[in-house]
């Protein structure tokens, strides 16, 4: 009885356990999410008239995504990354937003993250 | 010279003197000791006209040199030309060029080119000089003698075996963080030219440089670069007084290296924002830069214009005018012998729209 204990125990997946080969296939999964908002930074088909993001934010400077949520005061009220990403869109860009969960959003948002990355939180700064 | 009576005296009549400040002009004055050879030019960069499909051409940055255009026009006492700081078109196409071309065709003084990355990389600027003519020369104009550079070639491998199509390798260099990208520079060639035409001019003649690219090493990643800076500064070193104007940042910068005063033009079509606003990247700008406001993009104006300039005795006073902003002075300071900004060059803190990078 013991030993089909111990063999039941051990198929029981652990799920506090993880390695550095986890977190590394993690870590891959996410920056190849980056890469492709990285190409979709540069993409005249983004938008609906050939301006791309990297127009005006190259390096993805200059759109402050540890600012968020904050009062955006040109749309009026507390908005995310991912509004003020449609705003772009709808906009300079001319073309239509995404949704939030859209996969193109996630990465933009991961490539516009990833480039920040070391600069604190300062939710609500305009 | 008093500056607010120039900028008044040089709007046309009809409306209120409130609206010098709404009225953006780039105006290159040159004032020296003898007021004979007192003149003015305008200085307009960066348009960045870019072609969506057929005859449709992005709006938000035709509008910016419409303006800027109707603007100069309006100056009176007409300036005695205009000077464009390249990057006229965004990706070099024969349709770009010829629509901006079409839009500087109004303005009514006489046109100087100076050409940009943007309009070199297609054709290795075939067009551009069957437009506005040579990519480098010099004139003397009043007493000042003007040199134009074609500073944005690069190293040869790049240029002519790296890309397998003339239209990617303007794509590659029309984008500004491109890590495939390859530095700016004046080169061999044309420093060899440089260096014989100023053999001509007298050190105390003032030289004024017109370039697109800052001919100084400013921030590397986004090619605001001139690869052989010290050399093109080496060149211009025995003059008295010497004045660089650039194009290519879309920002406000200054900086003065021994005898030479830089200056950046205002695009027409969008800002950039400064280097330091990458995280990822060191600040390189000149630290007495006091930057412009960070634009609001809800107004597609905000963080473009143009300026103009009195260049009294041989150095440069540089009026901005922010289209949706208050004006700013950038102006020679003998007592530091430096450009620095006549407003808030030691107002501490600055105030808070020229921090929020």
């Amino acid at each position: 009885m013991l030993a089909v204990a111990v063999i039941l125990a051990s198929n029981v997946v652990a799920a506090d356990e993880f390695s550095q080969e986890d977190m590394q296939r993690w870590q891959a999964q996410f920056q190849s999410v980056v890469q492709t908002g990285r190409s979709l930074w540069v993409d005249p088909k983004l938008g609906g008239n050939g301006v791309t993001c990297a127009q005006c934010h190259p390096n993805a400077a200059n759109t402050h995504p540890e600012t968020y949520p904050k009062f955006q005061k040109q749309i009026g009220r507390v908005v995310l990354l991912w509004e003020m990403i449609d705003w772009c869109l709808r906009n300079p860009l001319e073309g239509k937003p995404l949704a939030a969960d859209d996969p193109n959003m996630i990465a933009l948002q991961a490539y516009i993250t990833n480039e920040r990355r070391g600069v604190p939180l300062d939710p609500g700064k305009h | 010279m008093d500056l607010d009576r120039g900028r008044r005296g040089f709007l046309k009549a009809g409306g209120a003197l409130a609206l010098v400040g709404a009225l953006p002009v780039t105006l290159m004055e040159l004032a020296f000791a003898k007021a004979a050879e007192t003149f003015s030019f305008a200085f307009i960069a960066d348009a960045h006209i870019q072609n969506i499909r057929g005859n449709e051409f992005v709006r938000n940055w035709d509008r910016g040199l419409i303006r800027a255009v109707a603007e100069t026009n309006l100056l009176s006492p007409m300036p005695d030309f205009v000077v464009f700081g390249g990057d006229l078109a965004e990706l070099g196409s024969r349709a770009e060029l010829d629509h901006g071309a079409e839009i500087l065709s109004a303005l009514r003084p006489k046109l100087y080119g100076v050409i940009g990355e943007c309009d070199y990389y297609l054709d290795l600027g075939e067009y551009w000089s069957k437009l506005f003519g040579a990519q480098w020369y010099s004139f003397d104009h009043k007493g000042v003698h003007f040199v134009v550079v074609n500073s944005v070639l690069t190293d040869d491998d790049w240029t002519h075996n790296r890309w397998p199509t003339p239209e990617r390798r303007m794509r590659e260099m029309a984008l500004t963080d491109n890590p495939n990208g390859s530095p700016l520079m004046v080169g061999e060639k044309q420093r060899a030219w440089l260096a014989e035409d100023l053999k001509k001019v007298d050190r105390k003649t003032p030289v004024v440089v017109l370039s697109h690219a800052p001919l100084q090493k400013i921030y590397r990643g986004w090619n605001f670069w001139t690869e052989d800076a010290d050399e093109v500064q080496a060149l211009l070193k025995p003059f008295e007084r010497v004045v660089v104007i650039y194009g290519h940042v879309h920002q406000i910068q200054y900086n003065q290296i021994a005898n030479i005063s830089f200056h950046s033009a205002m695009a027409t079509s969008r800002p950039l924002p400064y280097p330091r606003s990458y995280a990822q990247a060191a600040d390189t700008l000149p630290k007495l830069v006091v930057p412009m406001n960070r634009a609001d993009p809800f107004f597609e104006r905000d963080g473009t214009g143009w300026q103009f300039v009195n260049l009294a005795t041989g150095r440069a006073d540089v009026y901005y005018n922010l289209y949706n902003n208050g004006p700013r002075n950038v102006a020679f300071n003998p007592a530091t012998s430096r450009p620095e900004d006549t407003t808030y060059q030691s107002v501490d803190p600055h105030p808070l729209p020229q921090q929020q990078y």
